[in-house]
């Protein structure tokens, strides 16, 4: 078996406070290619598997702004240049009608944003995944908590890191295939 | 795992109540969610969908008579142009604030009682949206050129006008269903790759494949966790001023208008306090029987129902407030048409209504100022009932008693509703209840990754030297 058919190693822990302590163990062993999996996001584990912070923020304020932008070109064009059409004596383009649309475009955009960065930024969706053929990964969503080292690791070696993942209370240690 | 203890100290506000009562562990909450799930389909479950479905056949046929015959079918005539289609509109966007709510603004706030009722309360927002978008719809009367209230090129090159507060509205609930609907299914992910797993592990590879689509292939990786919570955290901050800009768009339908009973200030923040009651009293409406018949007791505890009661009673009032200091402006403006219509909704032809709206939101929720009925499930659901009738009637009243006695006594008339429109009320009722009941019973009914995470073991640190008492992650 060469290292280019692994995926990685997958060990279980059975609490939210032995993968926190698992976690920080791997990384001040040294190891970067490595990712927690839990039921639910576990308080801190972010900082004990130094993973940064999202950049969604970002991505959401280009999209509000974006729709910000929209709405008021769509309003002003369609209302105060392409069919100018008085009713009731008021402005064709009169700004302080335009704010709940705006509002609501910026709303609408910057939840496209928000939604379709996450998937686009975890790489969702996608059909399958190598740490599903993990034999217990299906308690990952129910009531155990997964650390997984990846075959990428520059520290990776397939016998000796299942060894250090036993030694850290790892269990259902397993080489996992590409 | 440690079972936790049953804390109730209302005396003692710095000790909080367990979220989870009961020897609960995070296998056993999966168990009592998914569970519901994959139990045998109760009998009665067939015979509430049987009724919800006949409900909604009844309001296609209702529909399809409308678009035959065109809106005189319905009691809406000069001077009432306005009748049920749009107060059952108010009606079911109003229930709708409660979801977001729930979702958004308290958990921008940090109350993580909310983790055992926002799944459901989501859900209800979304149907009871649909329910309300019917209304304006086959309102227009022409329904095939509904197409028209959106900036889309027409034969006519003319374009939607956009000072018009309905053009507002279209784009103000559009979103805002959008928003939510993204925001479930956000909010579901996690929980539909628990049902994956579970579906996969018992051999019903039917369900895992159908629950796996939808779960987008979740497999709780911390990267993702990072993702997704920070987008759960963006789109509570934007549902937020969503959902306040919704109703206040709603209420300028009304207040932009030049009508005495409608021309007021004070709509908007009238009409999203009385949104949010409507909707904290559906969710009792839901959540009572909801929690009887599918043994949630130890997830929906009595003190989630208390804290729905308190904000049954805050916003009751408010609406109470409001109701008054409408009826003070009305004397103090000096306009003797804004004075007559207020004299009119109170002792007018439509009196009865008026009192019934009164009764309804102002005096029933003031029995929550006793705890025992806040703590009492029966109560506490004929108290929803009659919320959700005295809000039905505020639309109601506003609606048609600023209408049936306008400026000229020789115009004046008395709105009665016919058959159609009783029919296509009661059957937004099955609209409603149909998709209900088909979340209740194939999607987890509660956000089953959330409330885990609110319990004491779910912090790191449990049990640890730090000694957390109260688990529950940021």
């Amino acid at each position: 078996m060469t290292n280019n058919t692994k995926w990685g190693v997958v060990a279980e822990f059975d609490s939210a406070a032995s993968i926190y302590h698992a976690a920080e163990k791997v990384t001040h062993h040294g190891y970067t290619r490595v990712d927690a999996h839990t039921p639910f996001p576990v308080h801190g584990l972010d900082r004990a598997l130094r993973q940064g912070p999202s950049p969604l923020g970002w991505i959401v304020v280009c999209c509000g702004a974006t729709g910000i932008c929209l709405a008021q070109l769509m309003m002003w064009w369609m209302n105060g240049h392409d069919y100018v059409f008085w009713v009731s004596g008021k402005t064709p383009y009169a700004w302080p009608s335009t704010i709940p649309i705006t509002f609501e475009c910026m709303v609408l955009l910057s939840g496209f944003g928000a939604v379709f960065g996450m998937f686009g930024l975890n790489r969702l969706p996608r059909l399958h995944h190598p740490i599903f053929r993990h034999s217990t990964i299906w308690r990952a969503t129910d009531d155990r908590f997964f650390l997984s080292i990846e075959a990428t690791d520059p520290k990776f070696d397939s016998r000796e890191t299942v060894r250090f993942l036993e030694s850290i209370g790892g269990k259902h240690v397993e080489i996992v295939e590409e | 795992m440690t079972a936790i203890l049953v804390v109730d100290e209302p005396e003692n506000p710095l000790r909080r109540a367990a979220l989870v009562e009961g020897k609960n562990d995070f296998a056993s909450v999966t168990n009592i969610i998914a569970g519901v799930a994959e139990k045998r389909t109760p009998k009665g479950w067939y015979l509430m969908f049987g009724c919800a479905i006949a409900l909604l056949l009844n309001l296609g046929a209702m529909i399809g008579y409308l678009v035959f015959n065109g809106i005189g079918v319905w009691g809406n005539n000069i001077p009432v142009g306005w009748g049920w289609p749009i107060v059952n509109f108010v009606f079911w966007i109003g229930i709708g604030h409660a979801g977001t709510l729930i979702s958004a603004i308290l958990f921008l706030f940090r109350q993580k009682w909310r983790t055992s009722i926002n799944r459901a309360s989501e859900a209800m927002t979304i149907f009871a949206v649909m329910a309300a978008g019917i209304f304006p719809a086959i309102h227009v009367g022409r329904i095939w050129v509904i197409y028209w209230v959106f900036p889309l090129p027409n034969q006519m090159s003319l374009w939607p006008n956009f000072k018009s507060p309905l053009l507002w509205d279209v784009f103000a609930v559009s979103t805002y269903f959008t928003i939510s609907a993204l925001f479930w299914f956000v909010g579901l992910i996690p929980d539909l790759a628990t049902f994956r797993d579970r579906a996969m592990k018992a051999g019903r590879t039917v369900a895992a494949k159908a629950y796996g689509v939808f779960a987008f292939g979740w497999h709780g990786s911390n990267r993702h966790w990072i993702h997704y919570e920070k987008a759960y955290l963006i789109l509570a901050a934007l549902s937020t001023p969503l959902v306040l800009s919704v109703h206040s768009i709603v209420s300028f339908d009304f207040a932009v208008s030049l009508l005495p009973g409608w021309h007021t200030t004070i709509f908007p923040p009238y009409f999203v306090a009385g949104a949010i009651f409507s909707g904290f009293g559906m969710v009792i409406t839901l959540m009572v029987p909801a929690r009887q018949w599918l043994g949630l007791h130890e997830l929906i505890t009595l003190n989630h129902l208390d804290n729905i009661a308190k904000i049954l009673l805050l916003t009751g009032t408010m609406v109470g407030y409001a109701y008054g200091m409408e009826f003070f402006i009305a004397w103090y403006s000096g306009v003797e048409y804004e004075q007559f219509c207020f004299i009119n909704r109170a002792t007018g032809p439509y009196w009865w209504a008026y009192w019934i709206m009164v009764t309804c939101n102002v005096v029933s929720p003031q029995f929550f100022w006793i705890r025992s009925i806040r703590r009492n499930p029966m109560a506490l659901f004929v108290i929803s009932i009659f919320v959700n009738i005295g809000m039905w009637f505020e639309r109601f009243v506003i609606t048609v008693s600023s209408l049936n006695r306008d400026f000229m006594p020789s115009s004046w008339g008395y709105f009665s509703p016919t058959l159609i429109d009783v029919l296509t009320y009661v059957g937004s009722f099955g609209l409603f209840f149909t998709f209900f009941l088909l979340f209740c019973r194939f999607l987890p009914i509660l956000a089953i990754s959330e409330v885990k995470g609110v319990m004491p073991e779910a912090n790191p640190h449990h049990g640890g030297h730090h000694g957390a008492s109260n688990g529950g992650h940021h």
